[in-house]
């Protein structure tokens, strides 16, 4: 029966994990997958999108406030050669209340405006006339920046902000809650009485008293939120550690003379992993929310920098004369809580078979 | 002088209800390459004396009262973590009871079996992987090369079982401590379990304490046993000693409780009552209440284990003043 001897498992078939498990029960829910290539694809635009477009969120022409999207773009040269030929920028809306049509029945004033095609310049008083080839897929905002680029760079920041808090959130919380949980005894207790009194502050007054009371910046905002979001990973990670770290795994891994460091971070955390994910999924739309309420309320993120929160805010402020302005931050920003919602329930079916429906 | 000497080992759980004395004044010692048996009903506090003995007992609530394992030179009991952490795993090794939960779901096999190794010793990855591929032949586990890199789930409680000896025995313990090593397991893999750790154990010359509660096993396996019964040795005997010659009324009911001992169409002998609740433990010998020898005498003093004949102690009171004998 003695073989002879084997060579060492280089590539060797490997065997399949629970991750691997896991993963395959997501593919197949439908709605998870959906959030998880939306939220890609939005994450992905917002990072590399604005390379693309001619457009920078600085980028201001006044005469061209909130435009709507996609309306057509005049420029307006004026017919006197001055120093410094000005080009103007005008929406459509705008070139009809130009005081040059007011002596033109609307019928005309429609020909006019028809009559101009790409390439052409029209004559009309002072000023030259031509369609620019300028064009804001979700128009402009009120001092005239392209909406869409500042969309893209705003979510750069609101997911950022989303994902740096969480990710701080997890460091604190997974380490904080395994050390609690798997010494226990009285640093458990005292552990976990700092998190209780830690609850109680309230959040909003927390961040108010930060940002009064030390310069604003995006930093601040990270830890913020990240100081607030680890107490519940921690009470979620030392819960799971007690349940086991009386498992028979666990009370062979000492057996075997690991030290508990190596016991927690080898043996236990990637245990409660599974947890940890589903959490953070749903944790990165709560933070996004948070940072969206701040930004609004102007704690949080400062100009000239953007995020989804802040132009919610300036949409807010013109909903009656441009509604787009609200409407598309809105949209985006619900449809990428959205995503993220459904991924991290789809994740916690897939991580827990048992708790499934199917 | 013995390879390790337990004396007086005391362990109780302090919990709200009360406190649970789990073990009471357990010694025993053990040589090299020697294989003794602990045997009691579940609740008995064997396998709490074994856990007591690698510091596997949770503190709180448990707390080791009393006693001393010596252990070259080093008292077990009393030894800081890291000097525990030294010998565990290197030089005493345990097998638990159930192989479906003793290994950690989330890591390939290849990766936990090789642990003890790369802890304990100066190797490197690769050297570890060899040797664990070697140590898996050894338990039997065909196709080795390929399965050990398989996770614990696609093993079966056999196959684990296997796992599991590989591991605690790669680094050629001095002392392997079994508990209930083939209680989970199908009767059929029983018997092949039992079979390796007996040839593993004579190739590496390793002392073996067994736990179990099945006699059937110490009868095959063990060159000593220690009978417990409410968290104290009751009897302890060389093997054929013990089942030739009882000298406690617990340990002659258990051998009369082997149903393959029994005669055909009799009624099964079971020992009347339930096990004592180790949180009020009767003043005089534990196992009065259920003795068909009992007297007054039973219930009014607490015996004390003495040894009768070379090696061989009872905790009968009555058989120690000689009104009682059992064989």
């Amino acid at each position: 029966m003695t073989a002879p001897p084997l060579p060492p498992p280089l590539h060797a078939e490997h065997g399949t994990s629970l991750w691997r498990d896991a993963w395959h029960r997501l593919s197949r829910n439908r709605l998870a997958v959906f959030g998880l290539v939306m939220f890609l694809t939005i994450a992905l635009l917002c990072l590399f999108g604005p390379l693309f477009l001619p457009f920078k969120p600085a980028d201001q022409a006044v005469t061209l406030k909130a435009s709507a999207p996609l309306e057509k773009i005049y420029t307006r040269t004026p017919l006197r050669k001055t120093s410094q030929p000005r080009i103007d920028f005008i929406a459509e809306g705008k070139l009809i209340d130009e005081n040059v049509f007011l002596n033109l029945t609307p019928d005309q004033r429609q020909q006019t405006l028809t009559q101009i095609k790409s390439g052409e310049a029209i004559k009309l008083g002072r000023f030259t006339y031509q369609l620019s080839d300028r064009r804001h897929w979700l128009g402009t905002d009120a001092l005239g920046r392209d909406l869409l680029v500042r969309i893209l760079h705003g979510g750069r920041i609101s997911i950022g902000v989303g994902l740096a808090a969480t990710v701080v959130s997890i460091l604190i919380g997974v380490l904080y809650g395994a050390i609690s949980g798997y010494f226990g005894g009285k640093l458990d207790i005292v552990l976990m009485r700092i998190v209780d009194i830690l609850y109680t502050i309230p959040f909003t007054i927390f961040v108010i008293l930060l940002m009064v009371f030390l310069p604003p910046s995006i930093f601040l905002l990270f830890i913020a939120i990240g100081a607030v979001e680890w107490l519940t990973m921690a009470r979620i990670v030392r819960g799971e550690i007690v349940a086991l770290k009386h498992r028979e795994f666990i009370e062979a891994a000492v057996s075997l003379g690991l030290s508990r460091f190596r016991i927690i971070f080898k043996h236990l955390i990637p245990n409660v992993l599974g947890s940890v994910i589903v959490y953070s999924t749903l944790t990165v739309p709560q933070v996004m929310l948070l940072e969206a309420v701040l930004s609004f309320l102007g704690l949080g993120v400062q100009p000239p920098m953007s995020s989804w929160g802040v132009l919610i805010d300036d949409g807010a402020k013109t909903l009656e004369t441009s509604p787009w302005l609200l409407f598309f931050p809105a949209g985006i920003f619900s449809l990428t809580l959205f995503c993220l919602n459904f991924l991290g329930d789809g994740l916690r079916d897939a991580l827990d078979p048992r708790a499934s429906k199917d | 002088m013995p390879l390790l000497d337990v004396q007086n080992l005391t362990t109780s759980f302090h919990t709200r209800a009360g406190v649970v004395r789990a073990v009471q004044d357990v010694g025993f010692s053990l040589e090299a390459g020697q294989t003794i048996g602990i045997v009691g009903e579940s609740g008995s506090g064997k396998s709490v004396a074994c856990y007591s003995l690698l510091g596997l007992i949770p503190t709180p609530p448990g707390r080791i009262e009393a006693g001393t394992a010596l252990f070259d030179g080093i008292d077990l009991l009393h030894a800081p973590l890291h000097t525990l952490n030294r010998i565990r795993g290197k030089r005493i090794s345990m097998i638990f009871q159930d192989p479906m939960t003793s290994l950690n779901p989330y890591l390939r096999v290849s990766e936990q079996i090789i642990e003890p190794l790369l802890i304990h010793e100066k190797i490197s990855r690769s050297a570890a992987l060899l040797r664990a591929l070697t140590a898996l032949e050894e338990v039997g586990i065909q196709d080795a090369a390929r399965r050990i890199h398989f996770y614990p789930h696609e093993f079966s409680g056999g196959m684990r079982q296997r796992v599991m000896i590989a591991m605690a025995l790669i680094t050629r313990p001095e002392i392997l401590i079994a508990d209930e090593p083939t209680t989970a397991l199908d009767v059929t893999v029983q018997a092949q379990i039992l079979e390796l750790i007996r040839s593993r154990q004579r190739e590496l010359g390793t002392a073996v304490i067994f736990i179990t509660h099945d006699l059937g096993v110490v009868a095959s396996f063990c060159d000593h046993v220690h009978v417990m019964y409410g968290g104290r040795i009751v009897e302890s005997a060389p093997t054929t000693e013990l089942f030739r010659n009882p000298l406690h009324p617990y340990a002659a009911a258990l051998q009369r409780s082997i149903p393959a001992l029994q005669e055909k169409n009799t009624e099964l002998y079971t020992i009347p009552g339930l096990p004592p609740d180790p949180m009020h433990l009767p003043d005089g010998c534990a196992f009065a209440p259920r003795c068909d020898h009992v007297r007054d005498l039973c219930r009014a003093r607490h015996p004390e284990l003495v040894t009768l004949q070379p090696a061989h102690a009872t905790r009968c009171l009555r058989v120690q003043n000689g009104d009682l004998t059992l064989s």
